[in-house]
C-alpha cells in the first residue's frame, strides 16, 4: 500500500487520540456514577472508525454504529453534542430522545443514525447509496457492521440488494472477536468474514483494523471504486474489543491472553510509534495533542453536565415530521 | 380540475401512482415483481415502467428488510419511494425496518422518512392464512407511523396522493376484495384526501357503524337492508392513525349507539381502541353498550366455509346493529 501523505497520517492520529480521550472520559464518568443509562466502549475500534470516516468525501454519507465514536467526531459532530447525548440532555444530538451514540444522525453532516437492531441501519445506508444512483450523483454511502450482525439476515439481504443494484456502497465489518459475550466460533463456522461477500457477487478486502493507515487506504480505494460506478465492497477490519460490551460488562469471559496479544498492538500507540519513527512528530507533540484533547473533552463534559434536562412537557414533540 | 372518471379501485391506485410520478421526479415505486410488462401480482403498477423506466419502477429481490430499509435511506435523502409488499401478510418480513427504524427516526434525530408502503390486505377471496391478513393493528400501535385504509376508488387515489406527499412513513392498506369489484367516480388530476379525516359514508340517526376498508361496503349493505326502520350512520374512517376522533365522537353523541366493525380479528384490534375511546369520551350520550364486530382470533382459514365463519360481513353487522338498537 502506498504511503499516505504525512499531513493525513498526523490528522488520523489526532482524531484517534480525541476518540480515545473521550472514551476514557466516558468510562471515568460512569465509574463515578455521573453517567446516565449505559455507554459503549470504544477501545480497540479507534483506527477503523476514524480511518473510514476520513476516507469519505464531505458529500458522502456514513451510518456509524455504537463503536464508531471516532467516525462521528471526524464527520464534524462536536464532542459537546455527543457528550450531552450521552448524558440525556436537551443539548444532545437527540435532545434526550435516544441514548449514548444511538440515533446520533444529522443529515447536515451527512450522518445517518443507527438503531440497536444491528444491522438494520445497513439497508438504510444502502438506500442512501441507491438514491445517489437514482440522481446520478457522484456520492458514496458507507456503513459499519459487527461480526455479530454479519450473521443476521438483513446483512445478507442488504449485500445482495447492493450487488444487484451495483450501488455506490461500502460496508466495513468491525470484527472485534465477540458479539457481546459470544466468541466468533460460536457465531459462525468461518474464520474469514470477507468470504460473506463472494456469495453475493460483492468484492471484499480484509485489513488489519489496528493499522489506521491500512484501513484508510483500503476504504479510500473502495470508496473511489464505488464513486466510479464499480459497485459495492465489503471490508473486514480485524480488531479486538478491549473492554466489555458496555460499561456494565466486565467481560470476564474474554481470555486474558487474547487481550494481552491485542494490547500489544493498540491501534493508537501503534500509530504513534509509526509517526515518531518516521520523524513526523516527536514525543512533545504527542503530549501536546493529548493535552489538547483532554481540554476539548473536559469542555464537553462541563457543557453536558451544565446543560438543561429536556422539558418533560416536550415528551410528545417530534414524533412526526411536519 | 372538476372532471371525474369512473374506474375500479385498483385502477384508481394506478392512477394515483401515475399522477404522483408525473408530478414529482422524486417519486419512485419499488417491490417484488412490479416492473416490466408483468406489473405486479395484482397489476397495480402495470404500464408504469414503460412510461417511467426501470430507474423509477424498481424490481427488487425477495428481501423486504433490505428494500424497506433502503426506502428509508432513500427517503432520508429526499426521495419518495412507494413500496409494494405484494401481500400485506408479507409485511412482517420487513417488520424491524418499519417499526424500529423508520417509525422512530424523526422522534430520535428529527429526520423525515417520507415513504409509503402499499399493503394489499384483506381476504374473502379464498387465499388462505398467508394471503388474507389484515395486520393494521401492529402499525397503529407503533408511534411514528401513519396508517390509512381506503374504501372507495376516489379515496384509493386521494389517500395515496396524500400518503406520498406526507413527510412520514405511511402504511397504505388497500383492500384486495375491492380491487376489481368496486367501481366509482374518481376526480381527475391531483385531488388528495387529507390523512386523518373520516368520511360519513351514509347518514343516519339511530346507530353509528364505525368501520374502514371493505367493511364499509358491508356496513352500507347492512344499513340499506335495515332502512327505513333503522337509520344507520356509516363512518368510513379512511385513516386509522391518526384517527378522526371529532367525527367519531360527533356521530356517537348524535346516535347514542355505536357498532365498530373490521375484518381484522377483533381481539386487540383497532376497533378495541375506538370502542374504549368512545366509551370514555361519549359515555353520557350512549344508550347501549358499544358492540364490536371483527374476525375470530384464529389464522385466516382457506376453505370457503371456514373463511366465511372467520370473516365478518353484512349479516354480522346487521345482527350487531339489531342487538345495539334493541338494547
Amino acid at each position: 500500500m502506498t504511503r499516505l501523505p504525512d499531513d493525513l497520517s498526523i490528522d488520523l492520529h489526532y482524531w484517534m487520540r480525541l476518540t480515545r480521550t473521550m472514551d476514557d472520559q466516558l468510562v471515568t464518568l460512569w465509574k463515578q456514577g455521573r453517567g446516565v443509562g449505559t455507554t459503549f466502549n470504544q477501545r480497540g475500534h479507534e483506527a477503523i472508525s476514524v480511518a473510514a470516516g476520513m476516507a469519505l468525501a464531505p458529500d458522502d454519507v456514513v451510518a456509524p454504529m455504537h463503536r464508531d465514536l471516532g467516525c462521528y467526531l471526524v464527520r464534524g459532530m462536536t464532542p459537546r453534542r455527543l457528550m450531552a447525548n450521552q448524558l440525556g440532555r436537551a443539548t444532545g444530538v437527540t435532545r434526550g430522545r435516544d441514548g449514548n451514540l444511538h440515533g446520533c444522525g444529522d443529515l447536515s453532516l451527512n450522518l445517518i443514525g443507527f438503531i440497536s437492531h444491528l444491522p438494520q441501519t445497513m439497508p438504510v445506508a444502502l438506500g442512501a447509496a441507491m438514491s445517489f444512483s437514482y440522481r446520478s450523483e457522484p456520492r458514496v454511502a458507507l456503513t459499519f457492521v459487527g461480526d455479530g450482525s454479519s450473521c443476521a439476515g438483513v446483512f445478507h439481504e442488504s449485500l445482495n440488494l447492493a450487488a444487484v443494484q451495483r450501488a455506490p456502497f461500502v460496508v466495513v465489518i468491525e470484527n472485534n472477536q465477540y458479539a457481546y459475550s459470544t466468541p466468533l466460533h460460536q457465531q459462525m463456522a468461518i474464520d474469514d468474514l470477507a468470504v460473506r461477500a463472494s456469495g453475493h457477487g460483492v468484492e471484499s478486502r480484509t485489513v488489519d483494523g489496528n493499522d489506521v493507515e491500512e484501513v484508510y487506504g483500503t476504504v479510500e480505494a473502495a470508496v473511489a471504486k464505488a464513486r466510479e460506478g464499480g459497485g459495492p465492497t465489503l471490508i473486514e477490519a480485524r480488531t479486538m474489543r478491549m473492554l466489555g460490551h458496555a460499561i456494565h460488562d466486565g467481560a470476564e469471559y474474554v481470555p486474558q491472553a487474547l487481550l494481552d496479544e491485542w494490547e500489544a498492538r493498540d491501534p493508537l500507540l501503534l500509530h504513534e510509534e509509526k509517526l515518531t519513527s518516521r520523524g513526523l512528530v516527536d514525543r512533545e507533540y504527542l503530549a501536546r495533542v493529548a493535552e489538547k484533547c483532554r481540554e476539548i473533552v473536559a469542555d464537553a463534559v462541563e457543557f453536558a453536565e451544565s446543560s438543561e434536562w429536556p422539558d418533560p412537557g416536550t415528551v410528545t414533540d417530534g414524533v412526526y415530521a411536519a | 380540475m372538476d372532471s371525474t372518471r369512473t374506474m375500479t379501485y385498483i385502477e384508481a391506485i394506478r392512477d394515483g401512482l401515475r399522477t404522483e410520478m408525473r408530478r414529482d421526479p422524486d417519486v419512485l415505486v419499488m417491490g417484488e415483481d412490479i416492473g416490466g410488462e408483468f406489473g405486479g401480482a395484482f397489476k397495480a403498477t402495470k404500464g408504469l415502467e414503460a412510461e417511467f423506466g426501470p430507474r423509477r419502477v424498481m424490481n427488487t429481490p425477495m428481501t423486504e428488510l433490505a428494500f424497506i430499509g433502503a426506502a428509508t435511506g432513500m427517503g432520508l435523502m429526499g426521495l419518495r419511494p412507494v413500496i409494494e409488499v405484494q401481500f400485506a401478510d408479507f409485511i412482517s418480513t420487513g417488520f424491524d425496518s418499519i417499526v424500529q427504524y423508520a417509525a422512530t427516526t424523526h422522534y430520535r434525530w428529527q429526520a423525515a422518512v417520507p415513504w409509503v408502503i402499499r399493503a394489499p390486505a384483506d381476504g374473502g377471496i379464498r387465499s388462505g392464512p398467508f394471503h388474507s391478513q389484515n395486520p393494521e393493528a401492529w402499525f397503529v400501535h407503533t408511534p411514528g407511523l401513519k396508517v390509512v385504509a381506503p374504501a372507495t376508488p376516489a379515496d384509493a387515489k386521494g389517500l395515496l396522493l396524500a400518503a406520498i406527499r406526507d413527510n412520514n412513513p405511511v402504511i397504505y392498506f388497500e383492500s384486495k376484495p375491492l380491487y376489481r369489484s368496486l367501481r366509482g367516480e374518481v376526480p381527475a388530476g391531483d385531488r388528495a384526501t387529507p390523512i386523518g379525516r373520516a368520511r360519513i359514508a351514509r347518514e343516519g340517526q339511530h346507530v353509528t357503524v364505525i368501520t374502514y376498508g371493505e367493511m364499509v361496503r358491508q356496513a352500507v349493505l347492512a344499513a340499506d337492508g335495515l332502512a327505513p326502520e333503522v337509520g344507520v350512520e356509516v363512518i368510513d374512517l379512511r385513516s386509522l392513525k391518526p384517527l378522526d376522533r371529532d367525527t367519531i365522537m360527533a356521530s356517537a353523541r348524535k346516535t347514542g349507539r355505536v357498532v365498530v366493525a373490521h375484518a381484522a380479528n377483533r381481539l386487540a384490534g383497532v376497533g378495541a381502541e375506538i370502542a374504549a375511546d368512545v366509551g370514555q369520551t361519549a359515555f353520557e350520550y350512549l344508550d347501549a353498550p358499544i358492540c364490536r364486530v371483527g374476525g375470530l382470533d384464529v389464522p385466516v382459514p382457506f376453505s370457503p366455509p371456514l373463511e366465511d365463519a372467520y370473516r365478518p360481513g353484512a349479516d354480522d353487522i346487521t345482527a350487531a346493529i339489531r342487538e345495539t338498537v334493541a338494547y
